[in-house]
């Protein structure tokens, strides 16, 4: 089922991108943009398809698309492992992918993709070090995990293996990331929440959940073993088979004594536990807190004092895109960092590859709240037009710094994957 | 009793004859027009049915890394299925979820049939009600799952009506999320299933046969099981066939209406699929097939349904 389009796709790129080299030292560097004008008249014609899980997906991103740049940009959402899925076996049913890192590792060795040239970007400078040197400052330390920078790089165009620094081939385009953590019903809890351990409490038998995407749910759950002390893992991202069987046993036990209400696949699946008062503390991402808070309801992203479960999202070429496509595409990226799509990302909550553009559409009260993790002046809107906080209020976790600053690992693929999500299913069956 | 229906037999057999002596004199040989009939439907079968259900089990065998399948002779996902305890576990709840939806829409689809075909006197009345049962079927199966939940729930509309009348104090927790409302969305989607086929059978009952009961002094009781069910069991049986199917194979009632805590086969391969473990996919799917065929086969085995149609 693997396919290999390599024979065929070298030599189309290699044309391309001899051409693209031309082009690029005719127009010297950071000229790119002077593309439009050559391509201006048949632009208007390309169809770009991009698919991906359903938080950067948006309709008003396609809209704007339309507006700035003339392409259509046709949107599909799926779910993680449906994004997977179809990265992995359907190859020709896409010209971008929105996906995570970590199903990058995943599929990154199917050949579908191809190597974006850093050269091309216009913003690559800028771009935050942690999807770069996999430092957030220079005295960051790296989390566990499927760090960004680790999938982020290949060799060369067509790179099959991970580079482990920048080589100027990038595999995503890092688009939206965040970090996540439990969310909470503090009216109905009442008391102040600290660690992941909290998840097993018995006092909310009946009352927890924990999202059912193994590779996700896996890092959640050991989050909480660790934070209990039960477990000391080598890399929470890469675990040993005796470590995945101790987790699950721990799970498995607290599972079959009635500790969770349900389990939760989509998005809304976890906003309506949330909103309907079923689920009181459960794992949670950070815009179906949004979702639940414009309820009326109250909600907290509570931080805890164990880190956060970071992930990261970005944009990557089909390996079939070429030509006026191909174009259109960078284009598309450059357009992506320059800062609409990051202000309107971050005003839901997440962030942006590229935050200091983001500013530029981000007004100060905004920016403050959001990144700064100042307390708002005025009330604070998602670009729906949702309050979302009055002034006063300040974001759960605080400033960007404090939040990606304090995080313990990143959504991974393990070695033993394949054992995991046996281990997983039983566990759901259990 | 099978005497009576094989009154019908003959007729229809005539009727065969008499098509076939038609067909006979336009000049086409018998067996050819047999097998020219039988074609289209062989054809269909064989695109559509036994070429898929062939690659399945092929597929079966294949290996699989994390994002590809490669063509192999493996018994390894057999040996996994067949070794795990979680499979034996999964497949005695999928019966356990089968039998329980099977008895009580047996029930609940003879008693609604009984009344339409043997209480309600007039045809447009039998019609009127029968149209009634259709109801739910103008929304999509999912809907009429998902309504439950906010029914059910913690704070949902029958645990606040049991709280307010002053029958319970706390909330009931098994209402939702539970086998409880799993089987309860089963046999509110497929009671229906249990009751055309029955309903089906029923009308086709001579009433005259009732009556020559009731005449010889059979008692109400006596001829409801010595007339009406050994006359309505192929309607039992094929309706029968349909929910055990049915419910052998869902995922998605099981996955919402348990939360995602319970797990039938359907789940099983359906978490597969979904982290691209096609072959061990398929070797579930294989085993689950061989299950209902012979859970169809025990069936069959009680009424020769191509005998009393």
């Amino acid at each position: 089922m693997t396919k290999k389009l390599t024979e065929k796709g070298i030599s189309r790129r290699n044309i391309l991108k001899g051409g693209a080299a031309a082009t690029g030292v005719a127009l010297g560097s950071g000229a790119i943009t002077g593309f439009p004008t050559i391509w201006a008249q048949n632009i208007k014609d390309v169809t770009l398809r991009q698919f991906g899980t359903g938080v950067s997906n948006l309709n008003e991103v396609a809209q704007k698309v339309k507006e700035d740049l003339g392409f259509t940009l046709e949107m599909t959402a799926l779910d993680s492992d449906a994004v997977t899925q179809r990265a992995a076996t359907q190859p020709d049913s896409f010209d971008i992918a929105d996906i995570e890192y970590w199903i990058c590792k995943k599929v990154w060795p199917t050949g579908n993709l191809q190597a974006m040239d850093t050269t091309k970007i216009k913003n690559y400078d800028k771009i935050v070090g942690i999807f770069k040197s996999g430092k957030l400052t220079p005295e960051s330390t790296i989390a566990q995990g499927t760090a960004p920078h680790t999938v982020g790089f290949v060799d060369g165009p067509d790179g099959n293996t991970f580079a482990t620094e920048e080589t100027g081939w990038m595999t995503l385009i890092p688009t939206i990331y965040n970090a996540d953590t439990l969310g909470i019903r503090p009216d109905l809890i009442g008391r102040p929440i600290g660690s992941w351990t909290e998840l097993l409490n018995p006092e909310f038998k009946g009352k927890a959940s924990i999202l059912d995407i193994s590779s996700i749910g896996i890092m959640d759950a050991a989050m909480v073993c660790e934070a209990m002390g039960e477990i000391q893992y080598g890399d929470k991202g890469n675990m040993t088979r005796e470590e995945i069987d101790k987790t699950m046993a721990i799970f498995t036990e607290a599972k079959k004594n009635g500790q969770f209400r349900a389990f939760w696949k989509t998005f809304d699946e976890s906003v309506n536990l949330m909103a309907s008062g079923e689920v009181i503390i459960q794992s949670m991402w950070s815009p179906a807190i949004t979702a639940v808070k414009s309820r009326g309801i109250p909600c907290v992203y509570q931080p805890l004092k164990e880190g956060y479960r970071s992930w990261g999202g970005g944009i990557g070429l089909s390996k079939s895109l070429s030509g006026l496509e191909l174009e259109a595409a960078y284009e598309y990226i450059n357009w992506y960092l320059d800062g609409w799509v990051g202000g309107f990302l971050m005003r839901q909550g997440y962030y942006s590859a590229v935050p200091e553009t983001s500013k530029n559409h981000m007004d100060e009260n905004e920016w403050g709240y959001w990144f700064e993790g100042k307390e708002a002046t005025g009330d604070i809107t998602n670009p729906f037009g949702d309050v979302l906080a009055k002034a006063g209020e300040t974001r759960d976790g605080g400033s960007f710094l404090e939040r990606m600053g304090a995080v313990a690992c990143w959504n991974a693929v393990m070695d033993e994957n394949q054992y995991m999500v046996r281990k997983w299913n039983e566990f759901i069956a259990a | 009793m099978t005497d009576q229906t094989h009154l019908f037999i003959p007729v229809e057999k005539n009727d065969k004859k008499l098509s076939r002596g038609t067909r006979r004199q336009k000049g086409l040989p018998d067996a050819v027009s047999g097998w020219l009939l039988s074609l289209p439907l062989a054809l269909v079968l064989l695109f559509f049915l036994v070429l898929p259900i062939a690659m399945i089990v092929v597929v079966s065998f294949w290996g699989a890394t994390e994002f590809s399948i490669y063509p192999a002779f493996l018994f390894d996902n057999y040996e996994f299925l067949l070794t795990s305890p979680v499979t034996y576990q999964v497949f005695l709840n999928t019966v356990k979820y089968a039998l329980i939806t099977w008895a009580i829409t047996l029930v609940l689809g003879f008693t609604v049939a009984y009344f339409l075909a043997f209480h309600v006197r007039s045809l447009t009345w039998q019609i009127v009600l029968f149209l009634l049962c259709t109801i739910p079927f103008w929304t999509s199966n999912i809907i009429r799952m998902i309504s439950w939940i906010p029914f059910l729930g913690r704070n949902g509309i029958a645990n606040s009506t049991l709280i307010s009348m002053g029958v319970i104090d706390e909330p009931l927790e098994w209402l939702l999320f539970s086998d409880f409302s799993v089987i309860l969305a089963f046999v509110h989607l497929y009671t229906l299933f249990m009751v055309v086929p029955i309903f089906n059978t029923m009308m086709r009952i001579d009433k005259s046969l009732i009556e020559a009961a009731y005449d010889n002094g059979a008692s109400g009781f006596q001829t409801l099981t010595n007339v009406i069910i050994p006359l309505t069991k192929p309607g039992i049986m094929i309706g029968s066939i349909f929910v055990v199917t049915l419910v052998m194979g869902d995922f998605i009632t099981v996955r919402f209406m348990s939360g995602s805590q319970k797990a039938n086969v359907g789940r099983l391969i359906s978490n597969d699929i979904a982290l691209l473990q096609y072959p061990s996919a398929a070797a579930t799917a294989v085993i689950l097939l061989v299950t209902v065929i012979l859970v169809i086969a025990i069936l069959l085995r009680f009424v020769d349904i191509r005998k009393e149609l």
